[in-house]
């Protein structure tokens, strides 16, 4: 009987081995992905185990940790707060002990809570000597001046909208603001006033969806702001070489393979008009016919050096927005003038911004500046990253020199900024079906100050349902919030 | 176990078991191990959830020590020649889980449920009634051959110990599976646990005697030994008990415990490798149409499948949904590499059945993927010893009794552990030693006394060792 018990013995230590395998399977391979899991309880108790680390604009910190109630079964010891939430929310995200995190405070949980490995030394050695474990910060690129006035216009503006400003030389995230907003401190706990608040803010229950980062993640058709980007495509592929060369543009003018006119607003002076009198006056079909004769795969390849068709990561991602690349003559036409498929987040105009008034260089827009220790020893910094080159020096200086025509004396005036050269664009974007719907109101612009340099651009959009319809367009309600917002970078910096 | 003399005068060595050392004095040297551990677990507990050493710590010690020395004496008296791991290794099991199972009392979470009662102090009253069984078995059981006369009365009591679950007023249907019994006063109790030897019992004494009928009556076919059509009753008779365990019990671990047993002990009595080829497509077979018939098990088995799709649903409110496979994966996850130390975990989180049938979750999450690794080889060296025991046995009845005990231990904490771990569908059965529950502590006492009873026969020196016919026949005549 020995020869078949050998084998038993056999056959219970594979059982055995089986068990060691699956055993390291789980709490080896599989661990850190089991361990990380946002379902898994642990990680939202780690995450309030101790004060949270802070995320800083200019040196202030716009967190706070503060202990919750320690009643009943709550096994959270901290609860995040908020400095004026509602303004920040579309930065910083949530950390909620109940609906979890979000954004910044998500992305960056590791610093935040202390549990990053880049922190491995100092937690241990905060464990041996018996210190409770700190957080480190998130020190953002945001510039509380100009969040403000971003955020300040929106709501005096009082419809929906979103502000986004870049510094065009970095690509640091100057404003980031969504309207209407939420407070994050609102939820923050776990109690059942916080389920109350938290499901007021839904979508379901508000039709206004306050927590959408309008910012980054809705898309706009972009209207008349998109012609900055024709126009980019026109001078890049040397179809004209200079703004005030007259264009090849009848007026009126059908669309190629349709019985369709392109429409301009208004009588303004179109025929034939040079490209810098085509974008002070907006005309659509100068832009529609560059669009069209240029054909889909040359806007196309320009939109793309723009940052259209790919998500953005600030870390925080942002949408891709969109340029189609299926489309017939008289589509391409429709988008170059930013209307038909086209869609682009604030995030993006304000790159387009950005990248014509750095010399045609387009910068990773970024927010997170650098990540601190819990004794403010720098973690890890983030290096300014070129994109892209979607236009030579040459060409984006005539595109600045076009789009500050716009502003001394076209549809942007109500941008102009005393003591610097302000270039933009205004937009009006028709949408919903045969137009019904209110228009988007879009300006893009960037500033430049005596120096030369550039230190804002910036990208504003409102949806307003209340407005009067022919009261909407980019000029009116939207180029004021966009000077706020440069005149409080410029003033910042002085 | 080998002597050699190599005399020059003679060219002959005798190998035999004359005078084996008895090994008493390291089994006591690794029962203070076995002692010393859980006591520091125990401080260790202590010292992380409240920052101070628990008061009951010398109680607790001394208790566990005592318990442990009454258990070696009573080796050393009864059976001095008994294997020197098995009890040390079931010591430190049982003194392990005593200290996991007091660490979960102290959660908050735990004593928030209504369920809750500091298990401690019965799991270590149980182990005290364990190691008592354990001394009345070595005590009363002087020759593990007596069994033998009981085969019958064996079958007829497991039957009843796997019938009484299912009788209506004493089965207790907990959490979907029917394996417990309710006895007023005395609490609940698990009957599968000592039908497990019982059964063990009837399975050597039935297949002693008809062995040789299920070995050579066969034909050849195909390489495999195919057995007579009679002789294949037994083993239907045995599969369909199990299967209809599986069906009323609901307790997919059981049935596939005896089963298994079954086959094994089959498979060295009569050593023909069919047998397996047959056991195991009959439990595949089983298995797999009860799983897609009968609701409870094949919830068991959709939430082994898809365990956070399970924990979702439970979280959404809907009835007969446990998030608890989702969160022993977690436990275990969380645990990683080193763990986070005895009480700084949250395996309090699975909830219900913390302590008992989820208690791996703890280790693993509290001494991480070593400990885990640490008390997984610690059972695989019980169930080793114990077939190494039905090696040395000289009886064949001995031998079929070790090797079934032993692989129904595996199998058991094959089929937890895997389960717990995600391995296999869960079943309703508890690690040895370590879990909380007293029919489990109980048997399994019981289990090392008879094999410890068994590996003291085999190595006990023959009585007049001169007259050993089998010295003679070893006789080895070595070249000069």
């Amino acid at each position: 009987m020995n020869k078949p018990l050998r084998r038993i013995a056999i056959f219970c230590g594979l059982l055995v081995l089986t068990l060691l395998l699956r055993d390291n399977w789980l709490q080896y391979v599989k661990a850190d992905s089991l361990k990380d899991d946002p379902k898994n309880r642990r990680v939202t108790i780690a995450r309030y185990a101790t004060p949270r680390g802070d995320i800083i604009v200019g040196g202030n910190p716009i967190t706070g940790s503060s202990g919750s109630s320690k009643t009943g079964l709550n096994d959270l010891k901290y609860k995040r707060t908020y400095k004026n939430g509602p303004m920040w929310a579309p930065v910083t995200g949530y950390a909620s002990q109940a609906f979890g995190a979000t954004q910044l405070e998500s992305l960056e949980d590791g610093i935040l809570t202390g549990n990053d490995d880049r922190l491995f030394f100092r937690k241990t050695l905060d464990m041996i000597t018996g210190k409770e474990q700190q957080g480190g910060n998130v020190v953002t690129t945001l510039n509380a001046s100009a969040q403000k006035a971003a955020y300040e216009g929106l709501k005096r503006q009082g419809g929906k909208g979103a502000v986004v400003a870049l510094e065009p030389s970095t690509g640091k995230i100057l404003a980031l603001a969504s309207y209407p907003s939420y407070d994050p401190s609102s939820f923050a706990g776990n109690s059942n006033d916080d389920a109350a608040a938290w499901k007021k803010l839904q979508k379901k229950y508000n039709p206004n969806d306050p927590m959408l980062n309008r910012a980054l993640r809705e898309t706009y058709p972009p209207g008349s702001t998109f012609k900055v980007v024709t126009a980019a495509a026109a001078l890049e592929n040397g179809k004209y070489t200079s703004a005030d060369e007259n264009t090849d543009s009848p007026l009126p003018w059908t669309m190629p393979g349709t019985t369709t006119q392109l429409k301009n607003e208004g009588n303004i002076p179109c025929k034939n008009a040079p490209m810098r009198v085509a974008l002070q006056y907006s005309c659509n079909t100068v832009f529609g016919k560059i669009g069209s004769d240029l054909g889909n795969d040359k806007m196309l390849e320009e939109a793309k050096k723009f940052g259209f068709d790919a998500e953005q990561f600030t870390p925080v991602r942002a949408t891709a927005s969109v340029f189609s690349d299926d489309m017939n003559q008289s589509q391409t036409a429709l988008s170059s003038i930013g209307q038909y498929n086209t869609a682009a987040t604030p995030l993006q105009m304000a790159m387009v911004a950005s990248a014509v008034a750095n010399d045609g260089k387009l910068m990773k827009p970024y927010m997170v500046d650098s990540l601190q220790s819990p004794n403010l020893d720098p973690v890890a910094t983030t290096e300014p990253e070129e994109l892209s080159r979607p236009l030579s020096p040459e060409n984006a200086q005539i595109l600045q020199d076009m789009m500050q025509t716009v502003v001394e004396k076209g549809t942007g005036t109500r941008a102009q900024i005393d003591g610097a050269k302000v270039g933009g664009k205004t937009g009006t974007a028709q949408h919903g079906v045969e137009n019904s719907e209110n228009p988007y109101a879009w300006f893009i612009s960037y500033a430049k100050v005596a120096d030369g340099s550039s230190p804002v651009a910036v990208a504003v959009v409102i949806e307003d349902d209340a407005a009067n319809r022919d009261d909407i367009s980019g000029g009116g309600l939207a180029a004021p919030i966009a000077k706020d917002v440069m005149k409080a970078v410029i003033d910042s910096k002085k | 176990m080998s002597s050699t003399t190599n005399s020059p005068t003679h060219h002959t060595s005798t190998i035999g078991a004359i005078g084996a050392p008895s090994r008493r004095n390291t089994e006591l040297a690794l029962l203070v191990f076995a002692v010393v551990i859980p006591v520091f677990a125990y401080a260790n507990v202590g010292l992380a959830i409240d920052d101070k050493v628990p008061t009951g710590l010398l109680s607790y010690g001394f208790g566990l020590a005592l318990l442990a020395g009454v258990a070696h004496l009573a080796v050393r008296k009864f059976a001095p020649y008994a294997d020197p791991l098995l009890l040390p290794l079931a010591t430190l099991l049982n003194g392990l889980g005593l200290v996991c199972i007091w660490r979960l009392d102290q959660s908050k979470l735990l004593q928030s449920l209504p369920a809750y009662f500091t298990a401690a102090p019965r799991q270590l009253l149980y182990t005290a009634l364990g190691i008592a069984l354990f001394v009345a078995v070595l005590v009363f059981l002087k020759d593990h051959r007596v069994l033998q006369r009981y085969t019958y009365i064996s079958m007829f009591s497991a039957l009843v110990l796997l019938i009484l679950p299912l009788v209506p007023g004493l089965g207790a249907n907990i959490y979907g599976a029917k394996i417990w019994i309710n006895i007023p006063g005395l609490g609940s109790l698990q009957p599968g646990e000592f039908a497990k030897i019982v059964l063990a019992i009837f399975f050597a004494g039935y297949l002693m005697v008809k062995r040789d009928a299920l070995a050579l009556a066969s034909r050849r076919f195909m390489g495999l030994y195919l057995p007579r059509g009679r002789d294949l009753g037994p083993i239907l008779v045995v599969w369909a008990i199990s299967i209809l365990i599986l069906v009323f019990e609901t307790d997919l671990g059981t049935s596939l415990l005896f089963f298994g047993m079954f086959v094994i002990m089959l498979y060295v009595a009569t050593e023909r490798t069919s047998w397996i080829v047959f056991g195991l497509l009959m439990s595949a077979v089983g298995a797999v149409g009860v799983a897609s018939i009968e609701p409870h098990v094949k919830s068991r088995v959709q939430s082994w499948l898809d365990p956070m799709h399970e924990y979702v649903l439970s979280r959404q409110g809907r009835a007969g949904h446990s998030e608890q496979a989702m969160q022993a994966l977690w436990a275990f996850g969380s645990g990683g590499t080193m763990g986070t130390g005895w009480g700084q975990g949250h395996s309090d989180l699975i909830r219900f059945a913390a302590n008992s049938d989820f208690i791996l979750a703890t280790f693993g999450e509290e001494l991480g993927l070593a400990g885990v690794m640490a008390i997984l080889l610690i059972y695989g060296l019980i169930v080793e010893r114990g077939v190494r025991t039905a090696l040395a046995a000289r009886d064949p009845f001995g031998k079929l009794l070790a090797v079934g005990l032993s692989g129904a231990f595996a199998l058991q904490v094959f089929v937890v552990a895997g389960g717990v771990m995600g391995l296999i569908p869960l079943t309703g059965m508890t690690m040895p030693f370590v879990a909380y529950g007293g029919s489990s502590v109980l048997a399994n006492w019981a289990l090392i006394g008879i094999l410890i009873r068994i590996s003291d026969t085999a190595r006990r020196p023959a009585p007049t060792p001169a007259g050993n016919p089998d010295a003679e026949m070893t006789q080895v005549v070595r070249p000069s």
